[in-house]
């Protein structure tokens, strides 16, 4: 798995297509419904931003979409291929071939330098040494960080820590980059910096969901999907920049 | 090569938190540590009591009674019938010994001492050696002379620095001319000839400890046999016995009354002993090791609790069961193995220590067998102390993980 191998190459594939998902938790005798149904889907190359508030259900919906919960029903295909249904391990493949994670608290593990955080999702694709190295590299300078390749994260900002982030998102060329309160953690002046550099990835090609409580970072994707009480109440393109 | 990249991962954050792996491994170090220095104790006491017996020959029976004074029946008879060539072929060396005691005079300096009397052909039973003069012979047996041969620390005792051949020391009440000094013999260490001083048997037995009369013959209090190298030592045991037997007019079924004591014996229960002790050691070893087994476990423990939320990143990232138990495992393997090394390198240091101390009578022998088994023990304990943690690890569920503080 030198190169992620598209399952479908059809441009007209959804790179996610959920349909029918529902998810209930059972606590005790209590039956809580988190997704009632949830239908979408997501081309190639789109912005899209999900949001709601919190007990909306998107914190759900977005677990689904990253393949670390599994729906209670329906159907979730990624590139076309049936992933709700697949193995522990191969569901561990999928995400990290397919889905490149951005987290609020940006996750990176202490005490180790930008470059190897950057190659762990390399490591776990059985990529390394000169060419996990290359890749890593290329990704960095891809989010402006070309110069911070030995650095510590205590040794960078809270921005810079969330561009080390993304850089490891991007690192396997994934189809989607899914990001959790991208800007949760960060002052207005890094939050503008990192929705700058969605942007530029978007134009670049790559396809961004980003999961948010912000009008203000949703308004940036071109399309919003708005969840609440489990279901999607609305789904509408803010720009007309789609084709 | 991932095994590799594990390993280098253990290790790094093995190192984030120094203190308390050191803490985490002491329990490995110690034990490994006291298992081999102990054991490397045992190894070479069995040894330098091996080396002992060697030196002095392995064909060597030594006659003693085995009733204890008084009741003792072995004399000089017996040792002149066992010296006989024509009757006993193979027994090269015949020494009879009576010893005892006493005070031993020189210008007013008096040291108390071992006084032995043998006849000539003890030097051929024994590891002694003649540093200057001469040993014993027959002629001063025959003539009664009062002669003695000094081991080398009484002699310098008596005499300090001036020459003692030819002088005269007090042995009981008389004067005793000094014909001869050894050689420090450093070899037995538990029964020293170098404090010893050895005269004429027949003026030991009538002169300084008057040995009581069996049948008309003086008492000996042993009766050292060296038997020729092609004659089965097992025969010559039993030929010595059916001669005293019969000289003592035993009767069919009744106990012998001296024992024979035979030195090839004495190997075989020194080696006999060493492995009980290894045994033993061993045991208390594997239990030290379980010790610091479940001292790892409860660490890894901690450690996978802390780590939850990197473990939810890396499943987040594409970790599967298989790698997040591997790190894991990895991890309390190093832990483990660097414990079992450093208790080695520990053992050695304790070992070069103690012999570096000049009292110390061992030398401490440390197996490149009781390391290797220390290291796969140590490892074997990490995989086994180390497994349920690293399950623990791989059961997390990555949307709970990603969420822990």
């Amino acid at each position: 798995m030198n190169e992620p191998m598209p399952l479908q190459s059809t441009s007209s594939t959804p790179v996610i297509a959920l349909d029918s998902v529902t998810k209930t938790y059972q606590m005790g005798e209590v039956a809580v419904h988190a997704l009632r149904g949830v239908s979408l889907t997501v081309q190639r190359g789109e912005y899209v931003a999900i949001i709601g508030a919190s007990g909306s259900g998107k914190s759900t919906l977005m677990n689904i979409i990253g393949l670390l919960d599994r729906p209670t029903h329906g159907s979730y295909r990624i590139r076309g291929q049936e992933v709700s249904r697949l193995s522990k391990s191969a569901q561990a493949d999928i995400r990290n071939r397919e889905i490149g994670f951005v987290f609020q608290r940006f996750n990176l593990l202490p005490r180790t330098s930008a470059q190897a955080q950057v190659e762990l999702p390399l490591f776990y694709a059985g990529v390394t040494g000169a060419k996990a190295k290359r890749r890593a590299v290329e990704a960095l300078t891809r989010v402006g960080l070309a110069q911070r390749l030995d650095h510590r994260p205590d040794q960078l900002s809270g921005g810079q820590q969330q561009r080390v982030a993304i850089a490891r998102a991007l690192v396997t060329q994934p189809s989607l980059l899914l990001a959790d309160e991208p800007t949760g953690a960060l002052d207005s002046k890094t939050t503008a910096e990192i929705l700058d550099l969605f942007d530029a990835l978007h134009a670049q090609g790559l396809t961004l969901v980003v999961v948010t409580h912000e009008h203000a970072v949703a308004a940036r994707a071109a399309r919003v999907i708005t969840i609440s009480d489990g279901t999607v109440v609305s789904d509408a393109s803010t720009r007309q920049k789609e084709e | 090569m991932r095994i590799m990249r594990y390993l280098g991962v253990a290790l790094s954050n093995i190192g984030v938190n120094k203190l308390r792996s050191l803490l985490t491994m002491l329990g490995i170090i110690i034990g490994v540590a006291a298992v081999l220095t102990t054991l490397g104790i045992a190894n070479g006491a069995a040894n330098s009591i091996t080396a002992d017996i060697q030196q002095q020959g392995t064909n060597l029976l030594e006659v003693s009674d085995a009733r204890g004074v008084g009741g003792s029946r072995l004399t000089t008879a017996d040792a002149r019938i066992l010296g006989d060539r024509t009757e006993f072929p193979h027994f090269v060396g015949v020494a009879p010994a009576y010893s005892g005691n006493t005070t031993l005079v020189r210008n007013g300096v008096d040291v108390e001492a071992r006084v032995q009397g043998v006849t000539g052909a003890y030097l051929t039973v024994s590891t002694i050696e003649v540093a200057s003069g001469r040993f014993l012979n027959a002629a001063d047996e025959t003539h009664g002379a009062r002669v003695a041969v000094l081991g080398s620390d009484l002699a310098s005792d008596l005499f300090g620095a001036a020459e003692p051949l030819g002088q005269e020391v007090r042995i009981g009440g008389d004067l005793f001319t000094v014909v001869g000094v050894l050689k420090t013999s450093g070899g037995s260490r538990f029964f020293s000839n170098d404090t010893t001083a050895y005269v004429p048997l027949t003026i030991a037995q009538t002169r300084l400890f008057a040995a009581p009369f069996y049948r008309g013959e003086r008492l000996v209090s042993s009766i050292s046999i060296k038997v020729d190298d092609a004659y089965p030592l097992e025969q010559a045991e039993q030929d010595v016995e059916a001669a005293l037997r019969l000289l003592h007019g035993l009767k069919l079924g009744d106990d012998n009354d001296f024992s024979i004591f035979n030195q090839a014996s004495l190997l075989d229960l020194a080696a006999g002993v060493s492995t009980t002790l290894s045994v033993l050691l061993g045991g208390i070893g594997a239990i030290s090791l379980l010790v610091g087994g479940i001292g790892i476990m409860n660490i890894m423990l901690v450690t996978v609790t802390e780590r939850t939320n990197e473990i939810g990143l890396r499943r987040a990232l594409g970790a599967h069961d298989r790698d997040i138990l591997v790190q894991f495992l990895a991890e309390a393997l190093v832990l483990c193995l660097l414990g079992g090394v450093i208790g080695v390198g520990l053992s050695f240091g304790i070992g070069a220590l103690l012999s570096a101390i000049p009292a110390f009578p061992i030398t401490i022998a440390i197996d490149a067998t009781a390391v290797i088994l220390a290291l796969l023990v140590s490892s074997a304990a990490a995989i086994l102390f180390g497994l349920y943690p690293a399950l623990r690890a791989t059961r997390l569920d990555p949307v709970e993980a990603l969420r822990y503080e």
